[in-house]
């Protein structure tokens, strides 16, 4: 979205913001030209908010968590602004700071965990030994940080002793990934990013983990970022969400506006395109089409080739974002007409009227 | 559904996989503990089915789906294809009626993983030349580029040519799983067992692939076995098929029935657990509490007494830790394994309601016994 007008992107409902992300984008020259696979993205996150990124493989929301921690692997490179604002103290610019003093924030302040619980563990070292490498690390209190190991974990409906006297391989995967948010929080992040933290667990087990979560985030006033390619699942978590497609947000909304009134015709191809039990088998729809090449994104509006919308004015021009309510942003010139053009399968539509205005 | 003959393309009876662990990667077990992936299963599966299992990792659900198409020898009960006994055939035990090699071929599968499932140093031409190769030995170059082609492009990937010479790697995941389900389908299988074969797609991607496989289940009049952790996938192929859902836990098949009953009116207390864990779009509703004492699963080598799901089951009561339901009918084709489905006169009515302080005071005992 490169015709971004401040006045319309108000993306914040409020205005305690804890993450500000200004203009970010990621590129990777490739042989073939070069491959933006985040494209000047701007989202404000809320203090104690969460925060749901839903899209689907390839569509930049991984770039997006990696970004949040200055943590795009090389040879991507990330400009931008990314600011982060403490309970106390200055406003840190992230892409400003050195090595020593992003290593300081990174945990400390903003945490992260990464999709694959199973490979982010040392198997050579106890549960314990990380908790304490990590605590090691940060020069933390450490019988403080071990309490509050303990308490993170038992939050988590582990049993904390044995839990800690364990190697990665004696856990389950669902234990294995709960213990991996026990130690992400276990220096008392503001932010926790976590990118696809359940995807390699059976539908129970994420069930359960989502659950805990919301206690976890009440509890330690937290603000979480959770990525996922899920929208069902993420729904049932996050009071905002942001989709993605094609490297940028295309739509921002609370959960509720998301279900009942999406606006963008890719958020309301995407909900009827979703199996769940709540609409007849019969009625569900795949999105025509196929997700955009990061080298050779569509110009206009990147949705333009699989929208029954599009018009000349999407080819060529980039919609920028319009305000359905306040806090509802969409990336679309045709928005009011897309309830018409793309009716719900989902039996949640809002169908007043004047809830769009 | 069943249309030439009465008689189901597979059988399973009573099948038993044990599985002992000694050393390797279970070495952590000092013991040699048996695990009991499958304990007890009977199924039947007709020409033209659909049929779903769904359960939690670790229920056994890949073991039974590998051990129904001869891909893992039962340590107990039979598995027999058109009444042939698939490991009689194999060893050449008693009077074979049909060879190993055609119960081979008509059994096919389809991997979780796309990617790891084909070889990346191979094109797809080759890829799917093989098998063709393997049992059409008569047939020409030119016969099978057509054929081949011809799948391509029934399942949409055209133009054909350029496909063909693509590498795995030039593929994106839908493409993958699509070769991998030509290259199933290519020894015209009565049969494909499709392990989380949906679960590893994109959501988005998701229903498009499904109606794939209806249409070519119909189109081929092939009888699918899928595997699922997932019940909102299990239940768009299985009700569309008219097939059924069955519910594994701790190598058990705990209810098992047409897919409409199974989602909008499960029996099994389990079942009821894992209607609760499919996400939901309704803004309305919250889900509510865990219907589940526990969130972890029992260690599988040492699986509770009695009714295997007691330790979780918030319906628990005495009678469930000591010995274990049969399975009881609902209604035609539909049967779960709990008590409370017995009838009023039962002793489960009858029978203490277990408590938390019934099962020790941490939530996950069972499964660190194991890891002491």
């Amino acid at each position: 979205m490169n015709a971004v007008d401040h006045s319309t992107t108000d993306l914040n409902s409020s205005t305690d913001t804890i993450l500000e992300i200004r203009n970010a984008s990621v590129t990777f020259d490739m042989d073939r030209g070069q491959s933006r696979v985040l494209d000047n993205v701007n989202m404000d996150i809320e203090r104690e908010e969460i925060l749901g990124v839903v899209g689907e493989s390839g569509s930049g929301k991984s770039m997006f968590a990696s970004a949040l921690l200055d943590a795009v692997v090389d040879p991507g490179v990330l400009t931008g602004e990314i600011t982060y604002y403490p309970e106390r103290g200055q406003p840190i610019d992230l892409l400003d700071l050195s090595p020593k003093e992003l290593k300081k924030v990174r945990w400390e302040e903003i945490s992260m965990v990464f999709q694959g619980a199973m490979s982010s563990w040392n198997p050579t070292l106890s549960i314990k030994g990380h908790f304490e490498e990590t605590l090691d690390a940060h020069n933390a209190n450490f019988s403080e940080g071990m309490d509050r190991a303990r308490e993170l974990l038992a939050d988590l409906y582990m049993d904390p002793e044995r839990v800690l006297n364990s190697y990665p391989h004696e856990l389950s995967g669902g234990m294995k990934q709960r213990a991996l948010i026990a130690l992400s929080m276990v220096l008392e992040p503001q932010v926790l990013v976590m990118d696809e933290p359940t995807a390699a667990l059976d539908l129970l087990m994420q069930r359960s983990i989502l659950k805990l979560l919301r206690e976890v985030q009440e509890k330690y006033e937290v603000a979480m970022v959770f990525i996922t390619h899920d929208l069902p699942l993420v729904a049932e978590l996050a009071e905002r969400i942001a989709v993605m497609y094609a490297f940028e947000f295309v739509e921002v909304s609370t959960i509720d506006d998301i279900i009942r009134n999406a606006a963008h015709p890719y958020t309301r191809a995407l909900l009827n395109a979703t199996p769940n039990l709540d609409v007849h088998v019969d009625e569900m729809r795949p999105i025509e089409g196929s997700s955009p090449d990061p080298v050779h994104t569509p110009e206009g509006c990147s949705y333009h080739p699989r929208c029954p919308l599009a018009d000349d004015e999407c080819v060529s021009e980039d919609p920028g974002y319009h305000a359905v309510t306040a806090g509802h942003d969409v990336a679309c010139f045709h928005w009011e007409q897309s309830r018409e053009a793309i009716p719900y399968t989902l039996p949640f539509q809002d169908d007043s009227t004047e809830a769009n205005q | 559904m069943s249309s030439t003959s009465d008689e189901p393309v597979l059988t399973l009876e009573n099948v038993e996989v044990h599985f002992e662990q000694s050393s390797g990667v279970f070495d952590l077990f000092s013991k040699s503990d048996v695990v009991k992936a499958v304990d007890g299963v009977s199924l039947e599966i007709p020409e033209n089915q659909v049929i779903a299992l769904v359960g939690e990792s670790g229920c056994g659900k890949t073991t039974l789906g590998k051990t129904a198409i001869g891909l893992q020898r039962p340590t107990g009960g039979s598995v027999k294809y058109r009444g042939q006994d698939i490991w009689d055939a194999k060893d050449k035990r008693g009077d074979v009626k049909i060879p190993y090699s055609e119960i081979r071929k008509s059994l096919q599968i389809i991997h979780q993983d796309p990617g790891s499932s084909l070889n990346p140093n191979s094109q797809v031409l080759s890829t799917l030349s093989a098998p063709l190769k393997h049992w059409q030995k008569d047939l020409s170059r030119q016969d099978r580029r057509a054929r081949i082609f011809g799948m391509l492009e029934t399942v949409g990937m055209t133009p054909p040519e350029d496909y063909a010479s693509r590498y795995p790697h030039q593929l994106s995941g839908g493409e993958k799983q699509r070769v991998a389900l030509i290259r199933a389908l290519l020894m015209s299988p009565d049969i494909i067992l499709a392990d989380e074969a949906i679960s590893a797609l994109d959501v988005s991607l998701r229903i498009e692939m499904m109606d794939l496989f209806l249409e070519l289940q119909e189109y081929f009049n092939t009888s699918f076995l899928s595997i699922s952790h997932d019940l909102s996938n299990a239940n768009y192929l299985a009700t569309k098929a008219d097939g059924l859902i069955g519910i594994m836990y701790l190598g058990k098949l705990v209810e098992i029935g047409p897919a409409e009953q199974i989602i909008n009116d499960p029996q099994h207390p389990y079942t009821k657990a894992l209607r609760w864990a499919t996400p939901n779009l309704n803004p309305d509703s919250h889900g509510g509490d865990l219907p589940m004492r526990k969130i972890d699963i029992p260690d599988p080598t040492n699986p509770p007494s009695g009714c295997r799901f007691h330790t979780r089951c918030p319906e628990a009561r005495a009678v469930c830790r000591e010995t274990e339901p049969q399975g009881f009918e609902i209604g035609a084709e539909h049967s779960a394994k709990c008590y409370r489905l017995a009838g009023e006169a039962h002793e489960y009515w009858s029978s203490p309601e277990l408590t938390d302080d019934d099962f020790g005071t941490t939530d996950d005992t069972e499964e660190q016994a194991a890891g002491d």
